[in-house]
């Protein structure tokens, strides 16, 4: 399968008066045509900025990529003319952002702000960025879509103005699709309406996904590959399957077990990651999560641990993966994906 | 066991702007002759989508808002008939735990004066028991004594979260509404808000009113469970009998919906079709008939009561056939 994008070795800080915060650290991932990769982490580890980063919207004065590549199918994005980037951004990649109260312009239709977004990258007439709007309407079902071009924001449910997004971002028929978090704001069952629209509209749209997220079941339920995030680094990367059946990451295994209602039992005590993320104000020379971390050892604060493989298609930054795994292979949601 | 709380079919009906000047006056009903009660040290969690009344009651519970029908008992005693000292009074036995840590803290005070504004407003002695008070608390909640003189926005959410809790301990209540206490932090740190709260819980005897949307969070602390729809209670009953074996098909919508890091996730299909309809004009007789695969005629017409089944109470007329095993789906999928 070819690649859709390919980041490669991506470093980036924020520079703010004296204070420098190394945000990302050598990432590198790509996503295969098709497929549905999910990055996964919790706040403040940098899955919002590799997303931002890929998009070219990281404010130009104070974020700098220290190093590395992004290309889409080819086109190195890092460095391009903001010009070019526009072309890109909207056109070949979409975007949807967690709040989609937030996202939404209050004071313009949901129809004329799809059709800006075709408008901005088409050479259509107004009438025909209006048809668009409306076909995208009805390719996101939201019922009675003619009629809905004209209502405001604020006259939809949460779940419909997330649909909205939705239609904005595939206006133009983009090769990947980056959703940041779409579902965090919504009710479990709306929850299950736009996981669903996204899968059904990649399949037909034969699109790519790269779904951010901080929730381990909408990964289980959506992605064919992951990536675990911590303090900018991706820790332990693979297929869904895999990394649940084998969790190689310090850090995954604790998240793994801090889930509750898997195994402790009611009231049971809920394992801790003890401690709290680390500042990111010097550039990394071990591994960050050691000092939380249950399995480390000296020699994780020692050195960084390089990624390596640990099994076809399934890496690990942990030096104590065996250790790790060991320990998990009685974790109720491991056995899940065993037997 | 003793009943602490008791409510008796309590509503709560917010008035709405006229549409025009000779328009009725609309009322939005978010709370419908909701009755429960309520044991002393029990833990009952109360989950539900936006929207479906669960703040509206537990401010209720709380006296920030009086109910429009029906009547909050503590321990016997009918918290609205109370005067304005005397609710005050009451108060102390009754403390709350907010969603957002950041902005239910005041930012403009140090930790160590936010958990004392409230012994100080009950006059809970001298400036020095106050202040021995405040780092017992901080103990208690796992906040280190250095954080004590920090400000709201140089601690992290978790931290806060901490502080919230001294400050419903602080007088030692017999009830905790925790309102979304969790929902807003990371697994990790949630963790740690959890068991925090369980430990607490049995430290001081406390009686927990659990309000989430987060079914796994729910079906983690809670020893008895509402769910509510529009307003109205449609399951009650223990965890453990809810959450193996939901009766009422907004339970097992919901419960079906909740995404599990399990292979048996992947791929399936569990979204209801439709939308909950607005509590403007929420549809006659059971309100959730208007999603259900399983409505009839008897559904539109009259609304079911709580009734128990299978060892719960469930509000649907069709419970005691949908006590049968079956394959069928409890709405028609998306």
């Amino acid at each position: 399968m070819s690649n859709i994008i390919d980041v490669e070795n991506l470093s980036l800080e924020f520079l703010s008066g004296e204070q420098r915060v190394y945000a990302l650290d050598n990432v590198s991932f790509s996503v295969a045509r098709g497929e549905t990769l999910s990055l996964v982490g919790e706040s403040g580890c940098g899955k919002s900025v590799t997303a931002m980063a890929m998009m070219g919207l990281l404010p130009k004065a104070s974020a700098r990529i220290t190093s590395g590549r992004i290309r889409m199918a080819g086109t190195e994005l890092v460095g391009l003319p903001e010009r070019q980037l526009q072309q890109i951004r909207g056109n070949r990649i979409g975007m949807v952002f967690q709040d989609p109260m937030t996202s939404l312009n209050p004071v313009h239709t949901i129809g004329m702000q799809i059709a800006e977004a075709v408008r901005r990258h088409k050479p259509v007439s107004r009438t025909e960025a209006m048809q668009r709007a409306r076909q995208m309407l009805d390719l996101v079902r939201i019922p009675d879509a003619g009629n809905r071009l004209t209502a405001y924001p604020h006259e939809l449910s949460g779940g419909q103005r997330q649909r909205v997004m939705i239609a904005m971002a595939l206006a133009c028929d983009p090769e990947l699709l980056i959703a940041d978090e779409p579902t965090t704001a919504l009710d479990v069952t709306v929850q299950a309406q736009i996981l669903e629209l996204i899968a059904d509209l990649k399949a037909e749209l034969g699109m790519s996904v790269l779904l951010i997220t901080h929730d381990l079941g909408v990964v289980a339920a959506t992605a064919d590959r992951m990536m675990v995030m911590y303090a900018g680094r991706i820790v332990e990367e693979g297929a869904v399957e895999r990394i649940f059946a084998r969790p190689s990451h310090g850090y995954t295994a604790a998240l793994l077990r801090s889930l509750p209602g898997h195994g402790t039992g009611r009231r049971g005590r809920l394992t801790e990651i003890a401690g709290t993320v680390p500042r990111l104000d010097r550039q990394l020379a071990s591994c960050l999560f050691a000092p939380r971390c249950g399995f480390a050892e000296a020699a994780c604060s020692a050195s960084l641990p390089p990624s390596r493989q640990v099994e076809a298609g399934h890496r690990s930054a942990c030096i104590r993966e065996a250790a790790v795994f060991d320990a998990m292979r009685d974790n109720d949601i491991v056995k899940g994906w065993t037997s | 066991m003793s009943v602490l709380l008791s409510l008796s079919h309590v509503g709560k009906d917010y008035p709405l702007a006229r549409r025009g000047p000779f328009q009725p006056r609309r009322t939005l009903r978010a709370v419908d002759d909701v009755s429960l009660e309520v044991a002393k040290g029990e833990t009952l969690g109360l989950v539900g989508e936006s929207g479906c009344g669960k703040s509206s009651l537990a401010r209720l519970i709380m006296q920030l808002e009086a109910p429009s029908q029906g009547s909050v008992s503590l321990d016997g005693m009918d918290l609205a008939k109370l005067g304005k000292s005397a609710l005050k009074r009451a108060r102390r036995d009754f403390q709350m735990v907010f969603q957002d840590p950041y902005a239910s803290l005041n930012p403009r005070m140090k930790a160590r004066a936010i958990i004392a504004e409230a012994l100080h407003n009950y006059g809970m002695g001298t400036a020095a028991e106050v202040a021995a008070r405040v780092e017992e608390l901080a103990r208690q909640v796992g906040l280190g004594a250095h954080l004590l003189d920090r400000f709201p926005h140089e601690l992290s959410g978790g931290q806060c979260q901490r502080i919230g809790i001294a400050r419903a301990i602080a007088l030692n209540p017999r009830l905790i509404v925790a309102d979304e206490a969790v929902s807003a932090l990371d697994v990790s740190i949630q963790a740690q808000i959890l068991n925090l709260i369980i430990r607490l819980q049995a430290e001081l005897g406390l009686t927990l009113i659990f309000v989430s949307h987060d079914m796994s969070v729910i079906a983690h602390v809670a020893d008895r469970v509402a769910v509510m729809y529009l307003g109205r209670i449609v399951e009650l009953g223990d965890t453990d009998t809810i959450f193996s074996r939901p009766l009422h098909p907004y339970t097992r919508t919901l419960l079906a919906a909740v995404p599990t890091p399990t292979p048996a996730a992947r791929g399936r299909r569990t979204a209801p079709a439709g939308e909950m309809p607005s509590p403007l004009s929420p549809p006659s007789g059971c309100h959730f008939r208007t999603r259900c695969a399983h409505a009839t005629a008897l559904c539109a017409e009259a609304a079911p009561a709580l009734r128990e089944v299978g060892g719960r109470s469930v509000a649907c007329h069709h419970a005691q056939t949908l006590y049968l095993p079956t394959d069928a789906p409890e709405v028609v999928h998306a």
